[in-house]
């Protein structure tokens, strides 16, 4: 776990990082952060009970708590990532446990919507480059260096591309990824958009 | 891509722009909110220094952190009293309509807001809880947020966000007696998988949603999410205008006229395009009970938990985790299970008519001495109905402890936990490890009729035998 918090702010185009691979599909949300530590007012301190339950079972052998993986920073997981609750608590635990960037076979919705508004790339891969990734970074170390413009991953034994969803890559490029600043600029929009809704009307005491 | 659904229809019509980027900018109709995904979209407002955008918009109650034995406050739980003074003081400062405990209509967000009749069709819903999905029983285009877009909709009342392709779900013929709402979408789920929503909105089509009431529509839209579908609706109808009429925040007067003319234009033409139509028979339902930690992995009543060997590889995976965790066996029987606590309540299935269903079931009936068994209503308006026609009693009478309302065991994130590996038969949506309080605790999501059949026996069982006797 990465000591030092800074939130990811501005344009993301580079990603280097050591791999953690975290193997299992379906893995939802609140294994991610277990509800009990959503009792908190601030996202700040949530980093260190990532995946809490499933690390208390495994006893040191979750690939979270593995020496190896310390300071690692790029997530590969395999199909349905995130799915469940729409808790951001669980993107935002990552991101403080030092997560920068998650590679999997495919991502729960909300959780992907609130990996991209906090700063966490999401890009996806074949089932079959999935687990040839995961397996080799069983047996070694795995650092990437992932270039967003190109959606390109280079490590020491292999480059391989990434698929990421066109308009995420372009919100992290541009650095425009904050969404209340880019909606806000349409203001008049929305206020013509509220007088012309017929049901807004309907209801007097609303 | 889909046209004219009734999907496509209100997301053009809440279209504000188009982004760059290629996401959409939607106006939402009614925001809702709650105590545990909000306090830090407040605190994100104050550090942009920004103002709630129209807080007429914006509807607030607590749920998912209130004790269901005790609600005085100061609550024992010192975390969960910090998170209640924030709401109120966030709710205060921007002059938000908060529906507090006491209030007479305080509950689980997705059960007050369709008894208060905010809920309405052609509106767009968003709320930090996956479940508002919940509210597409109403014809409503209704999805979960992240903290992230509660801030946006609280900013702006709008939020960048991908249009979803539409998936129909068709369901032909009838339920049969004893198969209810809770099996039909456990069984949708099942066929066709935990992810294949991912995209997609799910409208729920079809002479068996048409036949269901409104509660029940509410049960299927509320897992719409369980299948990956950020998004369920069906088609409104006149049982949809009925059960709005004449609630607190429904039109009245003239307003009403005017609102019932419009809800009536809204649905998908005969002739709409969807990207995917799938049907299925609902006559063929069984009482439905998951076995596994994803709530797609179940059973008919009568069934055996299925073969590795039967399942596709990606599904096996799961499978023997799921084997592992639950201490199952392949080809074992669902039937005869035993469980050690039973649980009715959640967005799920908490409404009045799942407590009269369970009430008929227990009547006369005592709870088996090796379990514990609760009922959590979803509102104080559920609770004081249930009372009123003397439902708390029954349930009182056959073992079952009655609560306040509230989330409760459904995510326990109050003193409602399973402990150790306990089973649970609970009429809640998600079945993931650790769900239910406990790290090893393991829950079997079932009807709460099913629910009732199983405290009764201190077992899994059939609750049609239940109903012929």
């Amino acid at each position: 776990m990465n000591s030092e918090f800074i939130s990811p702010i501005g344009k993301i185009k580079q990603i280097n990082g050591k791999c953690i691979s975290l193997v299992g599909s379906d893995i939802d949300t609140d294994r991610i952060i277990p509800a009990r530590f959503l009792k908190c007012v601030s996202f700040d301190s949530l980093g260190k009970s990532v995946f809490k339950d499933d690390r208390q079972t495994l006893k040191g052998r979750h690939p979270f708590d593995l020496e190896e993986n310390q300071n690692a920073s790029i997530l590969i997981v395999n199909s349905n990532f995130g799915c469940g609750s729409s808790r951001e608590h669980a993107p935002q635990a990552l991101l403080r446990w030092g997560i920068k960037a998650i590679i999997g076979e495919s991502f729960a919705e909300i959780f992907y919507s609130n990996c991209i508004a906090i700063g966490i790339p999401c890009f996806t891969l074949s089932r079959k480059s999935i687990q040839d990734i995961q397996k080799y970074n069983y047996h070694k170390e795995l650092f990437l260096e992932i270039d967003l413009k190109k959606s390109l991953a280079i490590s020491k034994d292999f480059n391989f591309h990434l698929d990421i969803k066109e308009s995420s890559k372009k919100m992290f490029l541009s650095g425009n990824w904050d969404a209340t600043s880019t909606l806000l600029k349409n203001e008049n929009l929305i206020e013509r958009k509220n007088n012309d809704l017929p049901y807004l009307k309907f209801s007097t005491d609303l | 891509m889909s046209q004219d659904t009734l999907f496509d229809k209100v997301w053009d019509l809440h279209k504000v722009s188009s982004l760059p980027g290629g996401s959409d900018q939607i106006f939402i109709g009614l925001h809702l909110i709650h105590e545990v995904t909000s306090p830090q979209a407040f605190g994100a407002l104050k550090d942009k220094n920004l103002k709630v955008k129209f807080p007429n918009r914006t509807v607030a109650t607590v749920d998912h952190i209130v004790p269901t034995d005790n609600q005085s406050r100061p609550f024992k739980d010192n975390l969960a009293e910090k998170m209640i003074e924030a709401l109120e003081k966030n709710c205060l400062e921007h002059n938000i309509r908060f529906f507090n405990i006491g209030s007479g209509n305080q509950g689980i967000v997705h059960v007050v807001a369709p008894e208060l009749g905010l809920t309405q069709p052609g509106m767009t819903i968003a709320c930090g809880d996956s479940h508002t999905s919940t509210h597409g029983a109403f014809g409503s285009i209704a999805f979960g947020i992240g903290t992230s877009q509660v801030r946006d909709v609280l900013a702006t009342q709008t939020i960048a966000m991908n249009k979803l392709k539409v998936r129909q779900i068709w369901c032909e013929n009838k339920l049969s007696n004893g198969v209810y709402a809770k099996d039909l979408v456990l069984h949708i789920i099942n066929k066709l998988g935990v992810k294949a929503g991912v995209g997609f909105a799910y409208e729920f089509a079809g002479p068996a949603i048409e036949a269901l009431s409104m509660e029940e529509r509410m049960t299927i839209c509320n897992m719409s999410i369980e299948g990956g579908a950020r998004c369920g609706y069906i088609n409104p109808d006149e049982k949809t205008f009925s059960y709005i009429k004449n609630r607190l925040c429904s039109p009245k007067n003239e307003y009403w006229e005017r609102a019932l003319l419009w809800w009536k234009s809204l649905k998908s033409d005969i002739n709409s395009i969807y990207d995917d139509v799938i049907k299925l028979d609902a006559s063929k339902v069984e009482p439905t009970v998951t076995w596994g930690i994803t709530p797609g992995q179940s059973v008919g009543i009568n069934q055996q938990m299925p073969l590795l060997a039967d399942l596709s590889p990606n599904d096996q995976f799961i499978a023997e985790e799921a084997y592992e965790y639950m201490d199952f066996k392949p080809g074992q029987s669902i039937k005869g299970t035993p469980v050690d606590v039973c649980f009715i309540g959640s967005c799920t299935n908490g409404r009045i008519s799942d407590l009269r269903v369970a009430a008929k079931v227990l009547k006369n009936k005592k709870v088996s001495n090796k379990v514990k068994a609760f009922v959590v209503p979803g509102s104080e308006k559920v609770a004081s109905e249930a009372k009123q026609e003397g439902l708390d009693k029954i349930f009182r009478e056959s073992g079952f402890q009655w609560r306040e309302p509230g989330c409760s065991m459904c995510l326990a994130m109050n003193s409602d936990k399973l402990e150790g590996n306990q089973v649970s038969a609970s009429s809640s949506n998600r079945n993931f490890k650790g769900r239910q309080g406990s790290p090893s605790g393991r829950t079997l999501l079932m009807s709460p009729a099913m629910v009732a059949a199983a405290a009764i026996n201190g077992k899994v069982s059939d609750v049609r035998e239940f109903i012929s006797k």
